[in-house]
């Protein structure tokens, strides 16, 4: 900072007379207002501050800032101000600026202690708890609406969505399938190989990819796709207006949005997941047979022995629970979203979260389930 | 020393439009430095499109826009944004960056384009919300704040460098008349004090001829400028009838009809 651009002068006693200089402009940089309020330590016995102006080539509103934080470092110190030096527009602005500071708000931001915050934490989980019943109900309740005809959403509306998260996905879905079945097979055969039995990877990777991994390879990739754009999309309506413009016209946002989503979802699920199956076991009879040197025919004679119905019907089982998981924690999360940018962000973000964390806890509970039925 | 004597903004012979979409044609008006500029006509008319050229945001399909006598469109990346960094923009909604507090809203263009330190950044954000009233709101979230706060706290951002040049985008749409008027007097509280050319897109009858000097008015139906002037002497002098039924609220139907 040059330190030419401001003076002291104390040729009057008590007085001090301030000379400013040079280009006093937000882009060229100010000097600091302590360059004047350790003056006033040295001179304890300072009484009044008085300008000089006429070197001042250029200022700005950086000029009437600093003048603005040394009006009030001087209040404080019991010294006055003489403005009469000062070009008219600095004296206007600085004089409009004190008159709008005395109307001062403060923001409440209040402390809180540690017992507090845990506390504020617990009841934020309750309500989240019931925030989650009171949804869940409502799609309940708008399902029964569904099934006795009364509720109303746009034919179209479902058919885009049905479109969206169904064929749209394939190209992904067979994508991710066949490296997973191709992954499975790999794997099978490097423990098989050990005991000469490699033609039961036909076995591993039909009951695997059949029983939960075709299901939950494509419930991850639903949930980054359809569930994020479930809740960026409700997200975006709940910022501009759109869910309460619903409301008003007295139509129900959980009927003319949710169930939609969530019944397209549901159904579209299990098709995919049917589709990732049979891409799967592609992709491990491409391995086996080509890289592996197994023979087909035997290959595809023991996924058919081994891939029983029981399982499929496992595997639907999974999906069906993994659509509803993902639709619904999708709409959640955007019929929830605060109204900001940040909020649309933070909103997709934990749908997808929430929904991959629910479809790992229930493909362990279900496994479980079907363990202890023995299916 | 040449700066001082050319307009401020010059538009020639411009052309305005969305690919093959003609929204406006052969605009030629000039704003001189301290103007009030006011481009006015009835919704639809292109005055949004208008003001996307002239701050930078879409170029015109014809013709050039001069700054200081720089045309714009003719220069490379670096040259535009210096010139843009002279421009203080207040849009329509205020458009705050929904994830800052207003003082950082206001604070973000000084931390890139000043050499002030933190502290005095933090005071020139509290003169700036002072100014347009809302001091001490600082730590508020746009979110958290009225529609019509919104705006003021835009304006603090726009004007958070000393622009030479503040755009106004509606400026009193969505306020109510008391706060609509005290933008009014900041617009010319702006102009006297910090010297600043100040051009205003609005349709609001009062604001119009409470703060501007010049003016243009837009036909949507010729698709070119048909007025252009002080409003005050344009309601007096103009013998169009679509000048006068606009200024007029449609009271007066002007000679012609």
């Amino acid at each position: 900072m040059s330190p030419e651009k401001l003076t002291f002068d104390y040729s009057n006693p008590k007085i001090l007379h301030l000379k400013l200089s040079g280009d006093w402009q937000i882009s060229v940089g100010l000097p600091a207002v302590d360059e004047v309020t350790s003056q006033f330590a040295l001179h304890r016995d300072t009484k009044q501050v008085t300008f000089d102006f006429s070197e001042v080539s250029k200022w700005d509103s950086g000029l009437v800032s600093f003048l603005l934080d040394l009006v009030n470092e001087c209040e404080r110190r019991d010294i006055s101000v003489v403005r009469e030096g000062l070009p008219e527009g600095v004296q206007k602005l600085l004089t409009l600026s004190l008159k709008m500071r005395e109307k001062v708000v403060v923001h409440q931001e209040t402390k809180e202690s540690f017992l507090e915050s845990i506390g504020t934490k617990a009841l934020e989980v309750i309500k989240s708890i019931r925030l989650w019943l009171d949804f869940l109900g409502e799609v309940a309740l708008s399902f029964g609406r569904l099934f006795m005809g009364k509720s109303c959403f746009r034919r179209d509306d479902f058919v885009s969505t049905v479109q969206k998260c169904g064929a749209d996905a394939l190209g992904l879905v067979s994508l991710i399938s066949i490296l997973v079945g191709t992954i499975l097979a790999f794997i099978g055969a490097i423990q098989l190989k050990l005991f000469g039995a490699q033609i039961y990877i036909a076995d591993i990777v039909g009951i695997a990819m059949v029983r939960v991994m075709g299901a939950v390879m494509t419930a991850v990739l639903m949930s980054g796709r359809t569930g994020a754009s479930f809740a960026a999309e409700l997200g975006i309506m709940q910022t501009n207006e759109e869910i309460d413009a619903l409301k008003t016209l007295g139509v129900n946002p959980i009927d003319f949005l949710v169930l939609p989503r969530v019944l397209a979802l549901v159904i579209m699920l299990p098709l995919l997941t049917l589709y990732a199956d049979l891409m799967g076991i592609v992709g491990g009879f491409v391995i086996s047979t080509g890289v592996l040197g197994l023979n087909p025919v035997e290959y595809l004679n023991h996924t058919q022995a081994a891939v029983k119905l029981s399982n499929v019907w496992v595997g639907l089982i999974h999906s069906f629970v993994f659509g509803v998981i993902i639709a619904i924690v999708g709409c959640l999360r955007g019929i929830q979203c605060q109204r900001s940018a940040r909020a649309v962000g933070e909103a997709t973000t934990s749908a997808v979260v929430t929904a991959i964390t629910g479809v790992v806890i229930a493909t362990a509970i279900i496994t479980f389930v079907c363990q202890v039925l023995g299916i | 020393m040449e700066e001082s004597l050319r307009p401020v903004i010059e538009v020639r012979n411009v052309d305005l439009g969305y690919d093959d979409y003609v929204v406006m044609r052969n605009l030629n008006f000039s704003i001189q430095k301290g103007d009030i500029f006011i481009v006015m006509g009835g919704s639809g008319c292109g005055k949004t499109t208008l003001l996307k050229a002239l701050i930078g945001l879409k170029g015109p399909t014809k013709g050039e826009v001069l700054y200081y006598g720089k045309n714009f469109w003719d220069k490379d990346d670096k040259e535009q944004q210096d010139i843009m960094q002279r421009f203080g923009v207040l849009y329509q909604g205020g458009a705050l960056w929904s994830s800052l507090t207003l003082g950082e809203n206001v604070a973000l263009p000084l931390q890139l384009y000043s050499k002030l330190s933190v502290k005095q950044i933090r005071q020139v954000v509290e003169l700036k919300l002072a100014l347009v009233g809302l001091a001490g709101y600082a730590d508020f979230y746009p979110s958290e704040i009225s529609g019509g706060m919104r705006k003021r706290a835009g304006l603090a951002r726009a004007i958070a460098l000393d622009p030479d040049i503040i755009f106004f985008d509606e400026p009193s749409s969505g306020l109510d008349p008391l706060n609509a008027r005290m933008l009014d007097d900041l617009i010319l509280e702006l102009r006297d004090t910090l010297g600043a050319t100040i051009v205003v897109v609005t349709h609001e009858l009062a604001s119009i001829f409470a703060v501007g000097n010049n003016s243009i008015f837009l036909d949507p139906e010729s698709k070119t400028m048909i007025a252009s002037g002080n409003p005050k002497e344009l309601l007096k002098n103009s013998s169009d009838p679509r000048v006068i039924k606009f200024l007029t609220r449609g009271e007066k139907l002007g000679a012609g009809k």
